[in-house]
């Protein structure tokens, strides 16, 4: 884990759960799988307080444990899933725009609380849900099981992996924890309850589908209060099959940019038929035939056999060459991958040097490798600004150096020195940066809010009074009094804090995409 | 790539060699210094002027040279923005935000007793699913010491044997019932006891609350008082 990340990860944990999880996170991270007692130690922190961070951090699938020999167990952080803690936004606006309000509030309650039973998120819901409608009119239990079942078969909502039944003859002592276990074929298995209610009010009624494997549910327990039908049972959001959705619409819309809608459609098309069946990572989708792909087209397009062989001969040649043709027609994943990133380090060397920076760069990727007078010859600039533009990327690490010696030992004055961009080492760098940019963007943010913080209580602390005034019903002139508390130059202040607020807010969202794409493409690359 | 990268950097030469340069920096006049190679193959012609060496790191902000592209904006870009604050906000009041303990203030007030500030004995607000965790996460919470109720076994009195075997017969039978009453009461009570153990082994929030004989929200610690305004002043304030 690099500095960089490290540092993001402490400030996202501080942000979310606060100073002693941050801590005990940090921790984690840098020094890898640990048991109990040497976390307690090594932070400083009482035994309990590091219980504590624990299990939130297990609840919110950052940490796993596992047990070792002689009954020690360690645990482990995620560095990665503490990062994806920045998209979290991201994720819950997908659900809002493929599944509404509904989707929308399901994925939150389960990003916000790590894990939770069907049954709990679906009553959950309801009541958000019902307190935001009309009086009189409540949410229904089942419409929003109905989501719920929908986010599972489309995979955006998966199981946790499950404790193992306890058979009968337990051999001596339980474990000191269990070992927990992941079931393939079960992770999309929804139990089949009927949750008959509505917001606010609950009366559920459960029934054990008989199809159910009675192995996979553990025991249930008879207690006082009514048993849970679900016990036991836990979902998550999957985050990878977000993330699939995102890389999705950033090559869909990509063509659409480079071509024109109708080839976007195409594209979406296939990646669409080509979701469920395609493993996460794979550098192609699934072979399709044209005939497959028209007749799944969208029904609102109504283009001929030939229109849609003409577009697809289109796309297989283009040169950036997203497609691949072999009687049958592929996605190049990785390829495409592989060009959005380059997009990126194209635009990011654009804005940051200038356009006729960004014009050699276009250059020494197209043709590879490039001498210093080549370079000069192909982009039509002079020397001097030439040189200095390579010596500036190369300094920035986005272009590097490729020595082909003449003679075996190495003589500078003969040996060629070429220019050449490697993707992959660049993404990395750039990745570092994003990195870098958004702990400075949170950092700051923080500092703004804590340079501000009087005036902020003082606004809260008046909107309190203004609010409780109002619901007893005060006259204009009070409430007019009482926002004269604040002056105009606060106001004024106060108005400058949130626009700054907010504008670091967005460009956190921002960066979070590039660091989406590069990413994915590292992650791509490295699988292969 | 030490020694490669070192002949681009021509502004910061390394000045504990001056075997490889006569003269650094600058490049203005006459003798640049001998290198090991043609430096005309690298683009520096004669007479070319060469920027100056830096002697510091570089500023802080620099001057940005090109304006920044701006934010997306849009209903998507604010929806996001607003969720993001949201959440934010959100997290902050859930159980999995740990604050960290208040200080201990220099004396101990009696208010303390009343002010159930954070949850007891560092024990955790929520209830997770403890099958799923270790159990040595598990914080025992310390326990009253719950009386236990002495089982008084009716003593038997020694009986004198006024009468003949038949009645000693019959007080033995009697007495063997008895003991059989007495023994299944024993082992219920056993298993009570058992019951209790276990249930205290668990972690329980609810009998720690009743510790005070007052009703917390009941009590006012005296802070707010005098600082209410007051609309009418025909009463008086005693």
């Amino acid at each position: 884990m690099t500095q960089a990340e490290i540092k993001l990860c402490s400030l996202l944990l501080q942000e979310h759960f606060g100073e002693i999880v941050e801590k005990i996170g940090v921790h984690l991270i840098r020094t890898g799988s640990q048991p109990l007692r040497v976390i307690a130690h090594d932070t400083g922190t009482s035994l309990d307080q590091v219980k504590k961070a624990l299990c939130v951090l297990i609840q919110h699938n950052l940490v796993t444990y596992q047990v070792h020999k002689r009954g020690v167990v360690e645990y482990e952080a995620q560095c990665n899933r503490v990062l994806r803690m920045l998209r979290y936004p991201r994720y819950i606006y997908t659900a809002k725009t493929l599944y509404s309000d509904t989707g929308e509030l399901i994925v939150e309650e389960l990003l916000l609380n790590g894990k939770m039973t069907m049954s709990a998120v679906v009553k959950k819901v309801a009541d958000r849900l019902t307190e935001t409608m009309e009086d009189g009119k409540t949410m229904d239990y089942a419409e929003v099981s109905n989501t719920f079942v929908r986010l599972v078969d489309t995979h955006f909502v998966q199981r946790c992996p499950l404790v193992p039944a306890t058979e009968n003859s337990d051999t001596g002592p339980p474990p000191p924890a269990p070992t927990l276990v992941v079931s393939e074929k079960d992770m999309y298995l929804v139990p089949k309850l009927s949750l008959i209610g509505k917001g606010k009010r609950r009366r559920s009624s459960d029934e054990d589908a008989t199809g159910e494997p009675k192995a996979k549910r553990p025991k249930q327990t008879t207690d006082n209060k009514e048993p849970i039908p679900d016990d036991g049972i836990y979902w998550q959001a999957n985050l990878d099959r977000f993330h699939q959705h995102f890389r999705d619409q950033a090559i869909v819309s990509a063509v659409a940019n480079r071509m024109d809608q109708t080839s976007s459609e195409i594209v979406r098309t296939m990646l669409r038929m080509s979701e469920v069946t395609t493993p996460s990572g794979a550098p192609f989708t699934q072979p399709l035939s044209s005939n497959e792909i028209f007749r799944s087209l969208p029904v609102g397009y109504n283009i001929s056999k030939q229109v849609l062989d003409q577009y697809l001969t289109l796309l297989a040649d283009d040169p950036v060459s997203l497609f691949f043709f072999l009687f049958s027609f592929f996605y190049y994943l990785h390829k495409a991958l592989g060009s959005l990133a380059t997009a990126t380090l194209e635009s990011v060397v654009q804005e940051r040097f200038g356009s006729r920076c960004a014009r050699i760069f276009r250059l020494v990727l197209q043709k590879k490798h490039l001498e210093q007078k080549q370079v000069e010859d192909f982009a039509m600039i002079p020397a001097k600004e030439a040189k200095d533009m390579l010596y500036k990327m190369l300094s920035e690490n986005f272009i590097s150096l490729q020595e082909i010696p003449k003679t075996p030992d190495h003589a500078p004055s003969r040996t060629f020195y070429l220019y050449t961009v490697n993707i992959l080492s660049a993404a990395r760098m750039l990745l570092h940066r994003c990195y870098k940019s958004v702990a400075n963007l949170i950092e700051r943010r923080q500092f703004e809010t804590k340079e501000n913080k009087r005036l902020l209580e003082k606004s809260q602390r008046v909107e309190a009074i203004i609010a409780s005034m109002q619901a007893t019903g005060a006259e204009e002139a009070q409430l007019q009094e009482i926002e004269e508390m604040i002056t105009a130059p606060e106001r004024q202040q106060l108005e400058t804090l949130k626009r700054n607020v907010n504008k670091l807010d967005a460009c956190e969202i921002q960066v979070d995409e590039t660091i989406f794409l590069l990413e994915s493409y590292i992650e791509s690359t490295m699988k292969r | 790539m030490t020694e490669h990268t070192r002949v681009f950097r021509i502004g910061c030469l390394n000045p504990q060699a001056p075997s490889i340069m006569a003269s650094r920096g600058g490049g203005r006049g006459c003798g640049r210094g001998q290198l090991t190679f043609n430096v005309e193959a690298v683009g520096i012609g004669k007479g070319d002027a060469l920027p100056p060496p830096t002697l510091q790191p570089s500023p802080l902000f620099p001057p940005l040279e090109f304006r920044p592209v701006p934010l997306p904006s849009g209903e998507e870009g604010e929806y996001v923005l607003a969720l993001k604050q949201e959440l934010r906000g959100a997290m902050r009041q859930l159980p999995y935000f740990i604050r960290p303990a208040v200080p201990k203030r220099d004396v101990e007030r009696y208010s303390d007793k009343y002010q159930m500030s954070g949850p007891i004995d560092n024990a955790i607000d929520w209830n997770p699913d403890w099958r799923r965790l270790p159990r040595e996460l598990k914080i025992r919470v310390r326990k009253l010491q719950k009386e236990r109720t002495t089982i008084i076994l009716p003593k038997r009195p020694p009986k004198t044997t006024e009468d003949k075997e038949e009645t000693i017969q019959k007080l033995e039978t009697l007495e063997k019932k008895e003991e059989e009453v007495t023994s299944e009461e024993d082992e219920e009570k056993e298993e009570e006891e058992e019951k209790e153990e276990e249930e205290e082994e668990e972690y329980d929030e609810e009998e720690h609350e009743e510790e005070t004989d007052y009703i917390m929200s009941y009590f006012d610690n005296g802070e707010d008082f005098g600082g209410d305004s007051d609309d009418n002043m025909d009463e008086a304030i005693y």
